[in-house]
C-alpha cells in the first residue's frame, strides 16, 4: 500500500507547479466572455496590445459563471502549461495564489500606484501575502432592482425606500394583477436575491458577521430567520413559472411591463438597453430597499499565471493594459459594471453607471462595500455552494424559514 | 524451401504478433483506467482542495485524512438526493427503453411500408449531443412557452404540465428527455435481433396454432435474450454517464431536485474546489458500477467458454 | 392487406395494421419534437422569440440567424462564427474514429481467433473500461498529456478519444467475428497465411456491416464530446462543441436564441448526415453482430 502510495505521489508530483513560459511573445488568455458585447470589449483590449506588438491567443470557454473555465484551467495547471492570464472571480483567485501559482506584480502595481486607485475591499482579492496576483476588470454590484417606469407609474408606485415600501409596492401590483416580481429559479439568482435581502433584513454588520466571518450566531440568528422570510415573501410574489428560467428572459418580463421589479446584478441593464430602453425614462435602477448605503460587489479580475518566475514583458503590458483608464471605461461602457478604479472619470456612462460609480465610492470610503456571498466574493466556493443549497431548497419549498436557519448553519460547518 | 529454425522463428512469431498487436491497447486500458482509478481512490484519501498539489520542493499541499471524506460526504443530504435520484433515473430509463426499443422494433417488424423511413426518424436522437437538445426540451417541457401553452391555447384550459418546475416531477423529465435519445436506437438493437430469428421455427408453430400474442411471447422474446442484454450494458453505461442531460435540462434543479451522482462529483471537484469530497463520490460510483457490472461480465463472458 | 409476404410468419389484420401505423406516427411526432423547436426558431427574429412566441411557426421568416452562428457570431474576442471550429473537429474525428475502429478490429479478431490463456479476462477489463465516468479522468489525463508534450494539440485529443473509445469497438468487433468461421482462419493458417494476411484477406471483407456501426457509434460519441474537447484543446483548436458552447452559454450577455438554435443544428450536421446516409446499414451491421451472443 505504501508503495502505490509513493507512485501516486510521483504521479501527482506530474501536477506539480512546473509551469513552463507560455510561448514568447504572446499572452493566452482564458475567459468566459462570449457573449457579443462582452467579447467586443475584450478585443479592445486584444488591439491595444496587438499596438504594442503583443500577440493574444484567445481561449474562450463559456459556461456557467466560469464553471467550465476553471474545470479547463485545472487541466491545463495540472498539464503544466497554464495561461498567461485567467479571468476568475473572488476566492478562486485567492486558493490559486495560496497555491504559489501566480506571477507578483507588485513592482508594476507600485509604478502604476494600483495601490492608491483601487478600493481596498477589491485589493483583498487581488494579493496574496501583501502580493499583487490579479489584475482588476470592473466591479459589479448586485443590490441592484431593475423596474418598468411606466408599469411603476401607471399604478403610482413610488421607488421603494423600505422594505414596508417594497411590501406595499408588491401587493399593489399583485392586485392589479401584474407579476410583481420577475425572477429566475436558478441557484444563483435565489442567492443573488438573498444577499440583498439579508443585507437590508439585518444591515451591513449582520451580514459580515454571517457571510464574511461565518459566524454561527448570525448565521443562526433570528435575524437570519426574518430574512428567509423575506424570500418567502418574494417567492409567493414571483409567477407559477419561475422556476429554471434565465435571468435575461426574467428581465425581458420587466421589459415587456409583464412584472414590475427584478433584483439582479448591474448585467441586467445590457438587456434594457440592447432593448432600446432608456435608464430613467423607460427603466429605472435603484438599491434593494434598505441597502441605499452599501453596495454588495462582485469583481472580475485576470488572474496572472507565474511564467517561471519573473513578469514577462508581454504579462505586464497586459496587467497594465486592463488597469489603463480607458479600457475600464471602453469595458465597462458595454458591460454595465463599474471601472475597478475609482479615479477615472465616468463622464461616458449613462445614469445607471455613473449612480453606480458614485455609490461605489462612497461605500467604499464610508466602509459600505462587502464582497457579494451569491457571487463568491463574500465566502470560498465550498460555503458559497453550501449557501445555495439552502437557500434554493427553501425558496423552492422545500424548508421552511426555521428549517433553513438549522440547515444553513450546518451546511456551512461541514463547508468550512 | 525455408529451414527448420526459420519455420520455427516464424512459427514463434505467429504466436506474438497477436499479443504484441493487442498490447497498446491493453496498455491504454491498464494506465488511463485502472491507473487513474487508482489515482482517484488516492485523492478521496486527501483533504486536496483545487488540485492534490506537490509543490516544486516536492512538498505536499495536501494531507492523508483517510476516510473523512467519505464520513462527509454521507452526512451530506445533497448527496443522499443524488443517489435517490440515480436509482430513480436509471431504473425507469432502463425499463422504458427497453419497452418502447422493443414495441417499436416489433411494430416496424411487421412489413411496414416506408420502414427505412421511418428508421432514421427514431435514430436521429442518438446523433445530437445534449448541449444541442438541452434547451429546445427545456422549452417544450415549460409550462409558460412550451406544451402546456399549446394545450390550453387549443382550448384544454385545464390541462396542467408543469413536471420540470415540480420538485417531484423533475426527475421524470428528465427520464422522458434520456429515453427521447437512446429508445430508437434500442429499437435498432431489437429490430437487428428480430430480423436475425429463423422463420421456419415461426411458421411450424403457426401450423400448430399458434397466436401472434403466444408467438411473441413464448418464442420470438426468449430469443432476443442477447439483444436484451446487449441494450442492458448500453443503457446501464448511459445512465450512469447522465451528466450534460440534467446540466442542460434543469441544471440539477428545481432545487436540487434532479442531481445526479455525476453531476454531485463534478460539482465538488471543480467549482467547488472540494476535490478530496469529489474524489470519494466518485468511488462510490464505481463500486456501485462494478457491483452491477462484474457479476454480469461474469455470467456472459464465462458462458462463451 | 392481410397477406403475410412469403418470408414473414407473422399475419395481421386491417385494423391491427391501421393501428400499427398511428402507433408508429405517433412516435415519430414524439421524436421529432425538439427538431421542430430548434428549426422554426433558428428562423425567426429575436424579437418573436423573446416576445413569447417560441412553439409557433415563423411569422417574418429569415435566414440570418443561421448566417450569422456559421460566420459573424461571437465566439470569442473575434466575430469567426462556427465555421474555423467545424474543421478543427473534423481534424479531430477523422483519425480517432480511424485509429479506434482498427485497434477495436484487431483486438476482436484477436479475441476471437488467436485465443490464449487470461483473453476473457483481458477482455472484461477492456468492457468494464467503458463504464469509467470522464469526470475523473480529467485531471491525471491532463498530467500525462503534459508529460507527452501533447497538452493543448489536436494529437493530444486523438489519443484521449482511441483510449476511452476502444472499449466499445473492441465490444462489437469482437462479438462479430465470435460468429465468424474459425474453420476458414484455420484453414488459411495451413495454407501458409500469416497474423495480418488472415485478417486483410478473410476478415475483414466480410466486416462491412460491423464497421458501420462501430464508426456511427465512435463518430457520434467523439463529434459530441464537449469535457475532453475544452479541457484538452487550444482555443484556437478547439471542436465544434466547444465553441458552440462559447456561443450558447454567454453568461451575462444578451442571448441570441434564434443564432443558438442555428449553430446548434449546425453543429448537429456531420452526425445527422452520418445517421442518415449509413444508418440503413446500421441496422443490419447490429443484426450481423453485436445483438447476438
Amino acid at each position: 500500500m505504501n508503495k502505490i502510495i509513493k507512485t501516486l505521489t510521483l504521479t501527482t508530483a506530474a501536477i506539480a507547479l512546473s509551469v513552463t513560459a507560455a510561448q514568447a511573445e504572446d499572452v493566452e488568455v482564458l475567459h468566459w466572455w462570449t457573449s457579443g458585447g462582452e467579447a467586443a470589449a475584450l478585443n479592445v483590449l486584444k488591439q491595444d496590445l496587438e499596438g504594442q506588438g503583443v500577440g493574444w491567443q484567445d481561449m474562450p470557454v463559456a459556461g456557467g459563471g466560469g464553471t467550465e473555465a476553471m474545470t479547463v484551467l485545472r487541466a491545463r495547471v495540472t498539464a503544466g502549461d497554464p495561461p498567461t492570464a485567467v479571468q476568475a472571480l473572488g476566492f478562486d483567485i485567492l486558493d490559486w495564489g495560496n497555491q504559489g501559482a501566480l506571477a507578483n506584480l507588485n513592482e508594476l502595481a507600485a509604478k502604476e500606484g494600483w495601490d492608491e486607485v483601487v478600493p481596498e475591499a477589491l485589493q483583498f482579492f487581488a494579493k496574496v501575502d501583501g502580493k499583487w496576483i490579479s489584475a482588476p476588470v470592473n466591479v459589479h454590484s448586485t443590490n441592484w432592482v431593475w423596474a418598468n417606469k411606466s408599469v411603476l407609474d401607471a399604478n403610482g408606485i413610488a421607488v421603494p425606500e423600505t422594505w414596508e415600501d417594497f411590501v406595499a409596492a408588491v401587493e399593489t401590483l399583485k392586485a392589479a394583477g401584474i407579476t410583481p416580481i420577475a425572477h429566475g429559479g436558478q441557484a444563483w439568482q435565489d442567492a443573488t436575491v438573498f444577499d440583498a435581502v439579508a443585507m437590508s433584513a439585518g444591515g451591513p454588520d449582520f451580514y459580515k458577521a454571517a457571510f464574511i466571518d461565518l459566524d454561527e450566531e448570525a448565521l443562526g440568528s433570528d435575524t437570519m430567520k426574518e430574512a428567509f422570510d423575506r424570500m418567502a415573501f418574494i417567492r409567493d410574489n414571483v409567477d407559477d413559472n419561475f422556476s429554471g428560467r434565465d435571468w435575461n428572459l426574467a428581465t425581458a418580463m420587466v421589459i415587456n411591463g409583464e412584472a414590475g421589479f427584478q433584483m439582479m446584478g448591474d448585467w441586467a441593464k445590457g438587456e434594457f438597453l440592447n432593448a432600446g430602453k432608456t435608464p430613467g425614462e423607460d427603466f429605472l435602477c435603484f438599491r434593494f430597499p434598505g441597502t441605499q448605503d452599501q453596495v454588495t460587489f462582485n469583481a472580475d479580475q485576470f488572474m496572472m499565471f507565474d511564467q517561471g518566475g519573473s513578469v514577462s514583458t508581454e504579462q505586464a503590458a497586459l496587467a497594465s493594459a486592463i488597469l489603463s483608464p480607458s479600457f475600464q471605461i471602453a469595458f465597462n461602457k458595454v458591460k454595465g459594471s463599474v471601472p475597478a478604479r475609482t479615479d477615472v472619470d465616468g463622464s461616458e456612462l449613462d445614469a445607471c453607471g455613473q449612480q453606480g460609480m458614485k455609490d461605489l465610492a462612497a461605500a467604499a470610503s464610508s466602509g459600505n462595500l462587502f464582497g457579494s456571498m451569491a457571487h463568491g466574493h463574500a465566502a470560498p466556493a465550498s460555503v458559497k455552494n453550501a449557501v445555495y443549497d439552502v437557500v434554493t431548497a427553501h425558496f423552492n419549498g422545500e424548508y421552511d424559514s426555521e428549517t433553513a436557519v438549522t440547515e444553513l448553519v450546518d451546511a456551512v460547518s461541514i463547508a468550512k | 524451401m525455408a529451414s527448420a529454425a526459420e519455420t520455427d522463428f516464424k512459427t514463434r512469431l505467429q504466436h506474438w504478433i497477436p499479443k504484441l498487436v493487442l498490447s497498446p491497447s491493453l496498455v491504454m486500458v491498464l494506465v488511463f483506467v485502472y491507473g487513474f482509478i487508482l489515482f482517484t481512490v488516492f485523492v478521496s484519501f486527501t483533504d486536496s482542495r483545487i488540485l492534490p498539489f506537490v509543490d516544486k520542493d516536492g512538498q505536499r499541499t495536501f494531507d492523508l485524512i483517510g476516510l473523512s471524506n467519505y464520513e462527509k460526504l454521507f452526512r451530506l443530504s445533497h448527496w443522499e438526493i443524488a443517489l435517490t435520484n440515480m436509482a430513480v433515473f436509471a431504473g425507469l430509463y432502463i425499463v422504458v427503453c427497453t419497452i418502447i426499443g422493443l414495441t417499436l422494433a416489433i411494430l416496424l417488424d411487421q412489413k411496414i411500408r416506408g420502414e427505412g423511413f421511418l428508421r432514421p426518424l427514431y435514430l436521429y436522437p442518438m446523433a445530437l449531443s445534449f448541449i444541442v437538445t438541452g434547451t429546445a426540451w427545456k422549452w417544450f417541457l415549460d409550462p409558460g412557452i412550451g406544451l402546456e401553452n399549446i394545450v390550453q391555447t387549443w382550448g384544454l384550459t385545464s390541462f396542467e404540465f408543469d413536471w420540470i418546475k415540480d420538485r417531484d416531477f423533475a426527475i421524470y423529465t428528465v427520464v422522458l428527455a434520456a429515453v427521447w435519445q437512446t429508445s430508437g436506437f434500442v429499437m435498432a438493437m431489437f429490430l437487428a435481433g428480430l430480423r436475425g430469428i429463423d422463420n421456419e421455427i415461426l411458421k411450424a408453430a403457426q401450423m400448430d396454432g399458434a397466436s401472434n400474442w403466444n408467438l411473441y411471447r413464448r418464442i420470438i422474446i426468449p430469443q432476443l435474450r442477447p439483444a436484451f442484454l446487449s441494450a442492458f450494458v448500453i443503457l446501464a453505461h448511459l445512465a450512469i454517464k447522465t451528466f450534460d442531460l440534467v446540466i442542460a435540462m434543469t441544471g440539477g434543479g428545481p432545487g436540487r431536485a434532479t442531481e445526479l451522482p455525476a453531476t454531485f462529483m463534478y460539482s465538488y471537484t471543480f467549482s467547488r474546489n472540494q476535490m478530496g469530497i469529489g474524489a470519494s463520490s466518485a468511488v462510490i460510483m464505481l463500486m456501485t458500477i462494478a457491483a452491477i457490472m462484474i457479476p454480469y461480465l461474469y455470467a456472459e463472458l464465462k458462458e462463451k467458454k | 392487406m392481410a397477406i403475410a409476404s412469403s418470408d414473414t410468419a407473422i399475419r395481421t389484420g386491417r385494423f391491427t395494421r391501421t393501428l400499427i401505423y398511428v402507433v408508429l406516427i405517433l412516435f415519430v411526432l414524439f421524436y421529432m419534437l425538439p427538431l421542430y423547436v430548434m428549426l422554426v426558431n433558428s428562423v425567426k427574429p429575436l424579437g418573436e422569440i423573446t416576445g413569447g412566441g417560441m412553439m409557433s411557426l415563423p411569422t417574418a421568416f429569415t435566414l440570418e440567424p443561421w448566417a450569422k452562428a456559421w460566420s459573424t457570431a461571437q465566439i470569442g474576442v473575434e466575430p469567426t462564427g462556427l465555421q474555423p471550429y467545424f474543421w478543427n473537429s473534423i481534424s479531430m474525428v477523422v483519425p480517432a474514429v480511424v485509429i479506434s475502429t482498427t485497434l477495436g478490429a484487431l483486438n476482436g479478431y484477436i479475441l476471437t481467433k488467436w485465443r490464449f490463456r487470461g483473453d476473457t479476462i483481458l477482455f472484461g477489463l477492456m468492457l468494464f473500461s467503458c463504464f469509467i465516468p470522464f469526470q475523473i479522468v480529467l485531471i491525471p489525463m491532463a498530467a500525462i498529456l503534459g508529460k507527452l508534450g501533447l497538452s493543448g494539440s489536436t494529437a493530444g485529443l486523438v489519443l484521449v478519444h482511441v483510449v476511452y473509445g476502444v472499449g466499445f469497438s473492441t465490444l462489437y468487433f469482437r462479438n462479430y467475428y465470435a460468429a465468424f468461421p474459425t474453420e476458414l482462419v484455420r484453414a488459411a493458417q495451413i495454407d501458409g497465411a500469416g497474423f495480418f494476411q488472415i485478417f486483410w484477406r478473410i476478415l475483414l471483407p466480410s466486416s462491412g456491416p460491423i464497421i458501420v456501426v462501430c464508426v456511427i457509434w465512435q463518430f457520434t460519441n467523439i463529434w459530441n464530446d464537449f469535457l475532453f474537447g475544452a479541457s484538452f484543446a487550444s482555443g484556437d483548436g478547439a471542436p465544434m462543441t466547444v465553441a458552440l458552447n462559447n456561443l450558447v452559454q454567454s453568461s451575462t450577455g444578451v442571448k441570441e436564441y434564434n443564432v443558438h438554435f442555428a449553430g446548434a443544428i449546425l453543429a448537429a450536421m456531420p452526425t445527422l448526415l452520418v445517421y442518415i446516409v449509413a444508418g440503413r446499414y446500421f441496422v443490419r451491421g447490429l443484426m450481423a453482430g453485436s445483438v447476438k451472443g
